[in-house]
């Protein structure tokens, strides 16, 4: 028997969820950057989930790319936190402001 | 040489060239500034391409003498300058007898004044300046006077008011008056310029009314077109507008005096002989239009009239040796302007070529004498340099008596023809106007002969030693004295001539013959009157002669009884009718003070600079409320995309519903 396609873009659309609430209520740029990942990979479950549904690869190439990109996005992401951290002592986003007027 | 007559123009530009680029380097060769060597290189490139010039301007006249008359209007086009959409503008040089007529004057007594220049300018610092300068002028006065539309006239025209500025301000760091020779050649740019705004609003009409500015096509469809008269009136008087700039007429006669700031052979070749007769040579090329604007006619005539006496009266109490001969010239160009008001073109044109030898004259006698009394201008300190420089002395007094219209020298006869004319076309009054001129010309010129040349000797001998110039200014001064004393025999009236004519009015009668088809107002007056008429001008000017004698030589004190009797009006005519000063206040100062109060102080500090400043003060306000939008945390800028994007899912959700 076969799960329906519900249950997958409900745990998807749940997964993406917890990411944005995540991204705009969470302080520790860490977390935030976790939650980053969790919506990617929600979204990612949502291609996988109709690629397997209409039975087209296409969808399943794509995940690839997203998660090329997800890496490296992470690998510079990670650098960037690292380099405000040794100059401001500190990875909490509230008190990272200086992008403004 | 009709075919080479392009060569007259480039000569003077490869001068102008070779002066104006290479004259700092060779000058610099020397290591002095009174380097004789390398000044005669320069002196002779810039004298020779101007001889040259005058040789292939002799030759093309020999050429159109030989041709029948009807084949003496020669084009030579050399490129086409401007083509767009129907007008079509062309560098082509109208080679007929008008044009040849100014050519000679202009590279001949060019000629003889570059070598003048020669001596005159000898150890300037500025010697290759000058040369370039005088080339470049006649470059540009050939282009004026052979071009065969009004747009390359217009760029001659242009191109002399500019040679006239920058050797107006030639000596750029001398005093002049109460300001300085750069002010002066800006005095008389300026109030060209307004002349030439008439001129071009003039041009415009043509356009507008004839389809086309080449000369020849102009003129035809002048007489084929049905044109209304006022057509031609409104042209006729733009073209003049034109002219009073350039020619120095009344309104616009205030530069010419202040033109006087320039060395003495520029207002020789410019300011006397050849650029300030450029609006007698364009009225007189645009006789047709003339001709079929009888109102336009009358009011040449009247400003011609007018500014040949007031000038007269002027020139009646100046001290300034070049000042007298200033408002003389002013004088003579009204004349020439009265000659074509009163429909007598060719008789206006004589003029300019008499006018041109003796005045030119003058001024370099003037010249010679201002160089050899170290700079002093003031007639009330010369005296008895009769002894001192001889050539000078009767070169000067040749002149003197040939502008004074005594026969049989030049001025004579140009000058009576004009007074003729006058009378049978225009009537007693502007005769008898033009006689009272005729007098006092001979009166303030013999002032001027006999306070700088005869009686007692006013100047202080420790300090100047009056001398001849040398061969170099006095040849030319000879070879002009020859022309200003045998020029006029070519334009013999016909009372004198018989049946050979007036050879000057049957050389130019092509030109003018459709012109004066039109007018046909030259009514029948006998013989007898015209020798009337001439017998009580030379008397008049004779008198005038022996009375300036009497006043300046035998009783000196006569004059300055006469001055303080008239105190009124001796100063009015000092202080030229006070035209400058009229000037100031009711034109320049208020433009200077308008500007100033309102349009700087208002227009541009309050409302200009007003808005921009308050346009970024607003700004400034708003966006500094706006800008605390922006709070520095990434976090709000999420949410903010998040609730875009919810917005936007919620619209095509409900759009689709």
């Amino acid at each position: 028997m076969q799960i329906p396609i519900e249950y997958y873009l409900i745990l998807s659309a749940f997964m993406f969820t917890v990411g944005i609430v995540g991204v705009l209520t969470r302080r520790n740029a860490i977390v935030v950057f976790m939650c980053i990942e969790l919506m990617l990979n929600s979204a990612n479950l949502t291609l996988i989930t109709y690629s397997s549904y209409l039975g087209d690869v296409a969808g399943q190439l794509f995940v690839f790319f997203v998660m090329s990109v997800a890496a490296a996005e992470a690998a510079v992401g990670l650098a960037i936190i690292i380099a405000i951290y040794r100059n401001k002592l500190t990875v909490n986003i509230d008190e990272i402001n200086i992008l403004k007027w | 040489m009709i075919d080479l007559i392009y060569l007259t123009v480039l000569l003077p530009l490869l001068g102008f060239l070779f002066n104006g680029l290479l004259g700092p380097k060779i000058s610099a060769k020397s290591g002095s500034t009174s380097g004789g060597k390398n000044e005669k290189l320069i002196g002779i490139v810039g004298s020779g391409a101007i001889g040259l010039s005058f040789i292939i301007v002799v030759g093309a006249f020999f050429e159109t003498l030989a041709l029948p008359v009807d084949q003496r209007l020669n084009i030579v086009t050399l490129f086409q300058w401007i083509a767009v959409a129907g007008l079509n503008i062309s560098f082509s040089y109208q080679v007929d007898q008008l044009s040849l007529v100014m050519s000679l004057i202009v590279t001949g007594v060019g000629f003889i004044i570059h070598i003048y220049s020669i001596g005159y300018m000898h150890g300037d610092k500025s010697f290759w300046r000058f040369f370039a300068y005088m080339n470049l002028f006649i470059f540009a006065m050939m282009n004026l006077v052979l071009a065969d539309n009004f747009l390359l006239l217009f760029l001659g025209w242009e191109g002399v008011g500019l040679c006239s500025y920058l050797l107006i301000g030639f000596w750029y760091d001398r005093k002049f008056e109460k300001s300085t020779t750069s002010a002066a050649g800006l005095k008389a740019f300026i109030v060209n310029r307004i002349g030439d705004f008439g001129f071009l609003l003039g041009m415009f009409l043509i356009y507008s009314t004839f389809g086309t500015l080449v000369f020849t096509d102009v003129f035809s469809r002048a007489v084929s077109f049905a044109v209304p008269e006022h057509i031609f009136v409104l042209i006729a008087i733009f073209l003049f507008i034109g002219a009073t700039g350039k020619s120095a007429q009344i309104p616009l006669l205030v530069w010419l005096p202040d033109a006087m700031a320039g060395p003495t052979p520029v207002s020789a070749l410019i300011h006397a002989a050849t650029m300030v007769t450029a609006g007698v040579y364009m009225v007189a090329r645009c006789s047709i239009i003339y001709a079929s604007a009888p109102a336009a006619m009358m009011v040449v005539a009247v400003i011609g009239v007018f500014t040949a006496f007031f000038a007269a009266t002027i020139g009646l109490v100046q001290n300034d040796i070049k000042k007298v001969l200033a408002y003389s010239t002013v004088s003579q160009l009204g004349y020439m302007f009265l000659a074509l008001g009163a429909g007598a073109f060719s008789a206006g044109i004589f003029h300019v070529m008499t006018h041109a030898f003796f005045k030119a004259l003058l001024f370099l006698g003037a010249g010679s004498v201002i160089h050899s009394m170290h700079e002093q201008q003031d007639i009330r300190h010369y005296g008895g340099l009769k002894k001192y420089m001889p050539l000078t002395y009767g070169t000067f007094l040749v002149a003197a008596v040939a502008i004074s219209g005594i026969p049989p020298l030049s001025g004579f006869f140009s000058k009576d023809e004009i007074l003729w004319y006058s009378f049978t076309n225009l009537g007693f009054v502007f005769w008898l106007i033009g006689l009272l001129t005729a007098i006092m010309t001979a009166f303030y010129m013999f002032r001027l002969y006999f306070m700088t040349f005869e009686g007692k000797e006013k100047f202080d001998h420790h300090k100047v030693h009056p001398h001849e110039s040398p061969k170099v200014m006095t040849v030319p001064l000879i070879i002009l004295a020859v022309l200003a004393a045998i020029g006029g025999f070519i334009g013999i009236p016909e009372i004198f001539s018989g049946e050979h004519g007036n050879l000057f009015h049957s050389w130019l009668a092509p030109v003018f013959k459709t012109a004066e088809m039109k007018l046909l107002q030259f009514g029948s007056h006998s013989h007898f009157e015209e020798l009337l008429l001439m017998i009580i001008s030379v008397v008049a000017a004779a008198g005038a002669i022996f009375y300036a004698r009497y006043v300046y030589l035998k009783k000196p004190e006569v004059a300055a009884k006469t001055s303080s009797k008239f105190k009124g009006i001796y100063n009015v005519l000092l202080n030229k009718y006070f035209v400058d000063e009229v000037y100031d206040a009711t034109i320049i100062n208020p433009i200077v003070k308008g500007s100033e109060s309102i349009l700087w102080k208002i227009a541009d500090n309050k409302i200009i600079d007003g808005l921009i400043n308050n346009l970024a003060k607003l700004i400034e306000i708003i966006s500094g409320s706006i800008k605390k939008i922006q709070t520095g945390i990434a976090q709000s800028y999420a949410l903010v995309m998040v609730l875009g994007i919810l917005i936007a899912l919620f619209w095509i959700i409900l759009s689709y519903a």
